[in-house]
């Protein structure tokens, strides 16, 4: 992908290029990561953090445009190829592996938030996640734009409720995902609260029983409301806030399971959204509060399934 | 190559500023003697414009010599309306995304327009007579009480108004999974391909319960996708070659003879990447937005984020020649990605000698190339800085060095005015500009034939 020793150019508006060449040793990770001149990495970080919020943000009524998924998918994997290049990535690995528990998934989130701190400066990732697992992401949409003549777009706000979602699928491997891109039945993951256009859709989308979601989060919950985890509310992050709207992330589990994949929980966005929260304090405290949640989730999840 | 130089031997009049309805424009496309124009818009409709001749109503007042005339509105039409695909509880956009007029074979039109999903085919046609005298009906159509006949009369033709009659011909349906982007018409007549993100199909204009998958880069396995086709056309001379573009920026040349499905391709044109010029976007300003083969079917151009290409059909190693549209962009990459406008999707027109090509860019602004000298001219369509035959005069982003009155700066730009979509008149200099509901026709008064340019 990149040669080593090229000088990498993160292009943004009056930013230096800056010159982040040579490959350090993955013995010092944490020397690796400081290498990396911290406005490069916070560049490339907020970069990471945009890409992912535009794969969450869905269309809830049109699908989405594969191509500009795509190629903000591929933005990310490059990233993400870079931070292991760099070892910023093995950090949050060894994190990772040094809690793996039964309930894996959920610890190692946890053990992640916890280690936000020490990772955050390197600007780290999560153990390698296959960008794949963003394919619900796919669908996410158009992003807010000043004057866009397109319908408006609600962005989902970081609620306390998505970090279980992470906490559930950051896991690398397969994440069983396949038809995602096809079947964008998958779209229908973000809701948008007061959208008009939602609830048109509704009025024609009555049937609460199909296996994705209907534009209008009301009518969703309706449907899902018992899946709907229940949060303290965490001191919102204004960043954060002004970004999203509230997810139900039930709603991604439900699709999985009901589309017949893996219920391996998605949202490697989430997850790394969170992890990578050195510019967001909420994530923390969040994240912990959401394990049980999502045992329960599961739980139900399975019995809804039979599966 | 120099850039904005001011060519003062193209001299543009503004004819007239055609508002369509509140919608916008999202295609524009002439025929191909250029005598009608056809625009889509995001509502679903089509409005078709004709050219006036001077033989045809009065003749303008302001002195032009020659055919030269105006357009105006020749018909409009409902072509798609918003659907539901209710399998996955979506809407499904009426919006028209491109449209292609067949070569006209009797008195009738006949053009493809497309939405996202489907693909119709409408015949346009006049009728200016209607029979008069029919013996079991009377002026209004009902039916006369045959014991009131007492002789019989043969119907006459009467000539009428000018009526323009639209009817859907073709319905051509469930061919698309994902959203369609391009069609094409082949030059054998019979056949056109439709491309979406990931697969190409050819369809027979007769049949509309079947068409033949020729492309299709859907990986097995979906997580696996990391590159969608972004516009297909035929060649304009050989019925077995294609053309598709993707959001890496490769160009595949296809030969339908070569087998029933053309994953493989016969020419792959890619240009190396510089590296001096990456970045994170990279990859996504590569992305080809539109491809058309040049008149003469030996050239492909082609556009990206920032630049236009034109490419040598017999060099597939990189382009014959760059041109740069908004340089001055590269640097705001970041906040082009934030706000979604690197996603924007320029086309990119030839005109009729293939020495001059035309792409769209911001704050309504458009860009001409002319290829033999390598100079590009910025010109606006912006109602409230042109008026009607008005000449059009070139206007200069600024990017540095000595500024001169009436240079924009890069940070006083319009990322809102997009110019996206365009035509160009197939034998004359005549161009169709849409920026966003409205649309602006430009003809080069100096030269109005490409024969002298």
């Amino acid at each position: 992908m990149f040669p080593k020793g090229t000088k990498r150019k993160f292009s943004d508006s009056g930013e230096e290029p800056v010159s982040a060449g040579d490959q350090v040793p993955p013995a010092a990770p944490s020397v690796a990561a400081r290498t990396l001149t911290s406005s490069y990495s916070l560049q490339r970080q907020s970069l990471l953090d945009m890409s992912l919020i535009k794969l969450q943000l869905c269309h809830m009524l049109v699908e989405p445009n594969l191509c500009r998924s795509v190629l903000i998918a591929n933005t990310v994997r490059q990233i993400q190829e870079e931070m292991t290049q760099d070892g910023t990535w093995q950090i949050m690995t060894q994190a990772l592996a040094a809690a793996q528990c039964p309930a894996d998934r959920l610890v190692a989130t946890e053990v992640l938030c916890r280690q936000t701190d020490a990772a955050a400066q390197a600007g780290q990732s999560p153990k390698p996640f296959s960008v794949v697992g963003l394919e619900e992401g796919y669908h996410a949409e158009e992003v807010v734009m000043e004057g866009d003549v397109e319908t408006e777009v609600t962005m989902s706000t970081l609620s306390p409720v998505s970090p279980q979602l992470s906490s559930a699928s950051y896991l690398a491997g397969p994440f069983g995902m396949g038809p995602c891109w096809e079947e964008e039945e998958e779209d229908g993951e973000c809701e948008e609260d007061e959208e008009e256009d939602s609830e048109e859709c509704v009025s024609e989308g009555e049937e609460a029983d199909r296996d994705h979601l209907s534009a209008d989060s009301r009518t969703g919950e309706q449907v899902f409301g018992t899946f709907e985890i229940k949060h303290p509310a965490p001191p919102p992050d204004p960043a954060l806030e002004e970004l999203f709207s509230d997810v139900d992330p039930s709603y991604y589990d439900l699709d999985t399971v009901l589309t017949g994949m893996q219920s391996a929980p998605k949202m490697g966005p989430y997850d790394l959204l969170e992890s990578l929260s050195s510019h967001g304090p909420t994530t923390l405290s969040s994240s912990s509060s959401c394990r049980s949640d999502l045992n329960e989730l599961d739980h139900i999840m399975e019995i809804i399934v039979g599966s | 190559m120099g850039e904005d130089a001011e060519s003062s031997k193209i001299n543009h009049t503004f004819l007239r500023d055609y508002v369509t309805e509140a919608d916008v424009i999202s295609t524009v496309e002439f025929n191909q003697t250029g005598d009608l124009l056809a625009t889509g818009d995001k509502g679903g409709r089509v409005v078709i414009f004709q050219r006036e001749t001077e033989s045809k109503g009065e003749a303008e007042e302001a002195g032009e010599t020659g055919d030269s005339g105006e357009y105006n509105v020749y018909s409009t039409f409902q072509s798609h309306e918003p659907d539901f695909d209710y399998l996955k509880s979506l809407e499904i956009e009426e919006k028209i995304n491109k449209i292609r007029w067949l070569p006209q074979q009797n008195a009738a039109h006949f053009l493809l327009s497309t939405n996202d999903k489907t693909i119709k085919l409408w015949k346009v046609s006049e009728r200016d007579k209607r029979p008069e005298g029919y013996n079991l009906k009377d002026e209004e159509g009902r039916l006369k009480d045959i014991s009131t006949i007492t002789s019989l009369q043969v119907p006459v033709l009467k000539p009428t108004d000018l009526m323009v009659e639209v009817r859907p011909r073709r319905v051509f349906s469930n061919g698309h999974t994902y959203h369609v982007n391009s069609i094409s018409v082949n030059s054998d007549g019979e056949t056109y391909l439709s491309a979406d993100d990931l697969r190409i199909n050819m369809w027979h204009l007769g049949i509309t319960d079947r068409s033949f998958n020729i492309v299709d880069i859907k990986p097995a396995n979906m997580e696996d996708l990391t590159e969608v086709i972004t516009a297909a056309e035929f060649h304009p001379h050989h019925c077995h070659l294609f053309v598709y573009s993707s959001s890496k920026g490769t160009l595949r040349l296809c030969d339908m003879r070569a087998s029933a499905l053309c994953d493989k391709h016969t020419k792959l044109f890619e240009e190396p990447e510089d590296p001096g010029n990456r970045s994170f976007f990279s990859e996504i300003i590569s992305s080809v937005s539109d491809v058309k083969f040049s008149h003469s079917g030996r050239y492909l151009l082609t556009r990206d984020y920032l630049t236009a290409k034109v490419w040598d059909l017999n060099m597939d190693k990189g382009p014959v020649e760059t041109y740069q549209v908004h340089e001055y962009l590269r640097s705001k990459l970041c906040s082009l990605y934030e706000n979604d406008c690197i996603f924007d999707k320029f086309e990119c027109v030839w005109n009729s000698s293939d020495s001059v090509i035309m792409t769209g860019a911001y704050n309504s602004f458009f860009r001409m190339f002319d290829r033999e000298t390598g100079r590009g001219v910025t010109l606006e369509a912006w109602r409230e800085s042109s008026k009607p035959r008005a000449v059009l005069r070139t206007r200069r982003v600024y990017t540095g060095g000595k500024r001169r009155r009436g240079d924009v700066g890069v940070d006083s730009l319009d990322f809102t005015k997009k110019i996206l979509h365009m035509a160009w008149h197939p034998s004359e200099n005549i161009i169709a500009i849409a920026a966003t509901n409205n649309l602006y026709i430009f003809q080069d008064r100096v030269n109005p034939d490409t024969q002298t340019q």
